[in-house]
């Protein structure tokens, strides 16, 4: 039964993310990315990931693509001109790197030894819950907490000042 | 604190005579002051050197050595060299002499420089010299020495080019100090080249080891050998004998103090000095000490001849000095070490007495020097003439003035320690000595005025005068401390210093016997020669004028020969200099410098520039191509560690 | 029948890929920061899936701080393409050379 969630949501995700790609205009892409979000955070739930499951929702596609798309909007961005009569250089040498990088990394852990090939542990499901999630979090990781917090503040202190009109 | 324990004060104190006229000279408006703290340092510092002396005097005769570590200069490995003050015997004496007549040149100097916008530069200059000297001659090992030596050649340097803007002969006076510096390298190298192979041979540069060692080894020992040709070479710079004696006459274009306390009394003294304190090495090798004695004698005789026939006031008394030096090598060339040093104490007193007094008749003059425009000058100048007279009696060796002691013995050594040739050309040395300097007293002194209308001479201040009347004192009296045995006297000097040459007069033969009849022949011998160079001097000089004019007509070449100083500058400048000088702008500098180095540096820069120019291209400005440029890179990254 | 690691694994580095690629064939500066956020959600998946197999918590709290960082940079980098549109009134990618040499 998991193994057949898996293979859905993994195809769906493939498939928005080359389409998004693949649009040319800006505001569609971005939809196909939330589509793409949405079946990575349903990947993270079959994984007993839950808090993130909700946070992949509510951060990235709740805020980030919110404010992508609320930029897009703003700057009012037409669709991609197709101006070139022929593919540049450029894109094929990229789908060259992409598909070697792609083989080398598939290569890697198909065709690897056993061990590649983790055992299925018996994992709790309570695994990435809020209780031990927020365990971890005030616990072990409290450092990187409180400094997450500060950078959060530096990052909006920033954004506030690069995108202020002058004057 | 004991007297002995003040003297690294009593080198210091110079040092901070010369921070502060050098530093604080140009605020000191009043000239006063700067002669006064440029005195007083001298003088403090030889009231030191006479309570020292006394406080040597009181020590038993094998103790008297006062060892005093100042600090630790260098410690490398297994190399050590402190600076640490060897005060014994034959230190206190040089000590003695540089302070004593120092102080009494320092405060000529007041009276001489009166109005020279130099003048408290003058006396930072002297104070320095003053400092290096002292290092060196209370050094206790080779690179203490070493660093004075090449203080007083750096002071040396300072003061003869002192009045920079001036010229002297075919050139300026900064040429004649260049000269000097130059010349006296190369006689460094050889002192260098003792000194690294003292350390290489003994494994120390501090005197009391190197010698004690050296009283172990055998005489003739070829590593000894090399040490002392090679510090002789470098004496031979320092002392001007033959082949380096070319600076010394030049040096004459310094102020007459300089000349008088650097160049007659105390820096060319340093290489009799350095050759006395390495007497046992010297005593060890008896081919250098053969050296040692030819080159002295052979100098001193050349030197005289020169000077025979100079007409500058300044030149003649130069030649003297180098004359003098080669008797003081003589006598260490022998062996008779103390006759020696004794030589430098009298040849002190007189040449120091005799260049301060050429200084007063060169200021009466206005900067006259040419003994052919003076003449009739004892009138005018009486204390300078009566001082000037007493040194001259002295350095002909007319006892019992301390010339004849001290010449006499340098004689007497060269005849029964050495061989009749060297006594012949000390002999023949001694004559012309007398002769030149009587000459000097009649052109100048006596006979008729020869100078222009304008010049009015007069005497002295007395700051000049009263040191010119100390020194003849001295001049006079000096020699008394050395009477030799055959005369009835004790001969303290050579007693004092015995202990500091016992370890080499052991290696060398046993003493001649005293009170040998020849000793006296000698002694009538040398005086005679001295009295009928005065009275040839007198017959050519002052009554029948004509005789020289009629001498030189007959034999024009050997005049020439003899004015020009037998031309060895035109030699050294020919075969030396010229080659250098053209070798050096052919090959390093437009080969090497220019073609080389000049087109390596220039090449690495214009490499740079062309590789900045090709580099540059990689920045297209457009973000993919970078991170295009990436994925490649982490394309064969992953690729390289899975086919690991 | 669970899913073996190497799968998650697979298809994390597929979106990789894909989002590499995106990378470096457009030139909206929108859309390729979008490619970029596709690149960390792989990266994401690859620490739950170690997380999970592995039974520890450390995958996921990494996760949680990637999460932050990308929001953080999402607001930071969209200002940044603001502010460039209204110098140079273009988010076209291949325009805005001004390092060029």
């Amino acid at each position: 039964m998991e193994s057949l969630f898996f293979f859905f949501l993994a195809a769906f995700a493939v498939t928005t993310a080359v389409l998004m790609v693949l649009q040319r205009s800006p505001l569609v892409s971005a939809v196909y990315l939330i589509a793409n979000f949405f079946a990575l955070a349903a990947l993270y739930l079959l994984l007993r990931a839950q808090l993130l499951a909700v946070l992949q929702i509510v951060v990235y596609t709740g805020a980030i693509m919110v404010l992508v798309v609320f930029v897009i909007m703003l700057l009012n961005l037409g669709d991609e001109s197709r101006s070139r009569v022929r593919i540049a250089l450029r894109t094929w040498i990229t789908v060259v790197f992409a598909a070697g990088f792609l083989a080398e990394v598939v290569y890697a852990l198909l065709a690897g030894g056993t061990s590649v090939r983790a055992p299925s542990v018996s994992v709790a499901e309570s695994l990435g819950t809020v209780e031990s999630m927020g365990g971890a979090l005030f616990g072990t990781y409290l450092l990187p907490f409180e400094v997450t917090s500060l950078l959060l503040i530096v990052a909006i202190l920033g954004a506030v000042v690069l995108a202020k009109k002058k004057g | 604190m004991t007297p002995l324990q003040l003297t690294p004060y009593a080198v210091l104190l110079p040092f901070i005579g010369f921070l502060f006229n050098g530093l604080l000279g140009k605020r000191v408006r009043r000239e006063a002051v700067a002669a006064a703290v440029g005195c007083a340092t001298v003088g403090a510092g030889f009231v030191v050197a006479c309570l020292g002396f006394f406080q040597l005097a009181g020590l038993p005769p094998g103790a008297r050595t006062v060892t005093l570590d100042l600090f630790t200069w260098v410690a490398a490995g297994a190399f050590r060299a402190d600076v640490a003050f060897q005060v014994d015997q034959l230190s206190i004496v040089m000590m003695l002499i540089v302070t004593g007549v120092g102080f009494l040149i320092h405060v000529y100097s007041a009276g001489y420089m009166h109005g020279d916008p130099g003048f408290a530069r003058f006396f930072a200059y002297l104070n320095l010299f003053i400092f290096a000297m002292l290092t060196l001659i209370l050094a206790d090992n080779f690179l203490l020495m070493f660093l004075g030596w090449e203080g007083v050649g750096l002071c040396s340097y300072l003061l003869i080019g002192f009045w920079y803007d001036r010229n002297f002969e075919k050139g300026t006076t900064a040429d004649a100090a260049k000269k000097a510096f130059i010349v006296n390298r190369i006689g460094d190298l050889g002192f260098l080249t003792g000194m690294f192979l003292v350390y290489v041979t003994f494994g120390s540069l501090r005197f009391q080891t190197v010698f004690t060692q050296a009283a172990t080894m055998s005489v003739g020992a070829p590593a000894l050998l090399l040490i002392t040709l090679a510090l002789f070479l470098g004496a031979t710079g320092k002392s001007a004998q033959i082949p380096l004696f070319v600076w010394l006459p030049d040096a004459m274009a310094g102020p007459t103090p300089v000349s008088a306390l650097i160049h007659a009394a105390t820096m060319v003294t340093a290489g009799v000095y350095m050759v006395a304190r390495c007497s046992v090495l010297y005593a060890l090798a008896p081919v250098s000490m053969g050296v040692v004695a030819s080159v002295g004698a052979a100098t001193a005789l050349f030197a005289a001849t020169i000077g025979l026939v100079q007409n500058d006031i300044k030149k003649v008394l130069a030649y003297s000095t180098i004359s003098q030096l080669g008797y003081m090598f003589l006598a260490l060339g022998v062996g008779a070490f103390s006759a020696g040093i004794f030589h430098v104490m009298t040849h002190a007193f007189f040449k120091a007495l005799l260049f301060l007094g050429s200084g007063a008749v060169i200021h009466a003059m206005h900067d006259e020097q040419d003994i052919r425009k003076m003449g009739g000058l004892a009138g005018k100048l009486p204390v300078t003439y009566a001082t000037f007279l007493v040194g001259t009696v002295a350095i002909a060796g007319i006892p019992p003035l301390s010339g004849f002691f001290s010449k006499d013995a340098i004689l007497w050594e060269a005849y029964s320690r050495g061989s009749w040739v060297l006594w012949l050309a000390g002999f023949a040395g001694a004559g012309l000595t007398a002769l030149y300097m009587f000459r000097l007293v009649a052109l100048t002194f006596q006979g008729e005025p020869r100078w222009d209308r304008g010049v009015h001479p007069h005497e002295a201040p007395a700051t000049m005068t009263v040191p010119l009347v100390i020194l003849a004192c001295l001049a006079a009296v000096g020699g008394f401390a050395g009477i030799p045995a055959s005369l009835g006297g004790g001969n303290a000097f050579e007693r004092w210093l015995e202990p500091v040459f016992a370890p080499a007069n052991e290696k060398l033969a046993a003493a001649v016997g005293q009170g040998d009849i020849a000793e006296y022949v000698l002694m009538g011998l040398s005086v005679g020669v001295a009295i009928s160079g005065w009275y040839i001097a007198r017959l050519w000089y002052i009554r029948r004028k004509d005789i020289p004019g009629r001498i030189v007509q007959r034999v024009p070449g050997a005049y020439r020969v003899l004015l020009n100083k037998y031309y060895v500058d035109e030699l050294y400048d020919g075969a030396i200099v010229r080659p250098a000088v053209r070798g050096s702008e052919s090959i390093l500098w437009k080969g090497i410098d220019v073609g080389v180095i000049d087109r390596l540096v220039n090449g690495v820069a214009r490499v740079t520039a062309a590789a900045g120019r090709g580099l540059r291209l990689i920045q297209t400005g457009v973000v993919e191509s970078y991170v295009l440029v990436f994925l490649g890179g982490v394309v064969l990254i992953v690729g390289w560690l899975l086919t690991r | 029948m669970d899913v073996p690691l190497p799968y998650y694994l697979c298809l994390s580095a597929v979106l990789f890929v894909v989002g590499a690629a995106g990378v470096l064939m457009r030139r909206n500066a929108i859309v390729v920061f979008m490619c970029i956020e596709l690149m960390l959600n792989s990266v994401n998946l690859t620490l739950i899936a170690f997380s999970s197999f592995l039974g520890s918590i450390t995958g996921q709290a990494l996760v949680f701080f990637a999460m932050a960082v990308a929001a953080a940079e999402a607001a930071v980098g969209l200002a940044i393409v603001i502010a460039i549109y209204r110098n140079k009134q273009t988010v076209n990618i291949e325009e805005i050379n001004i390092l060029k040499w």
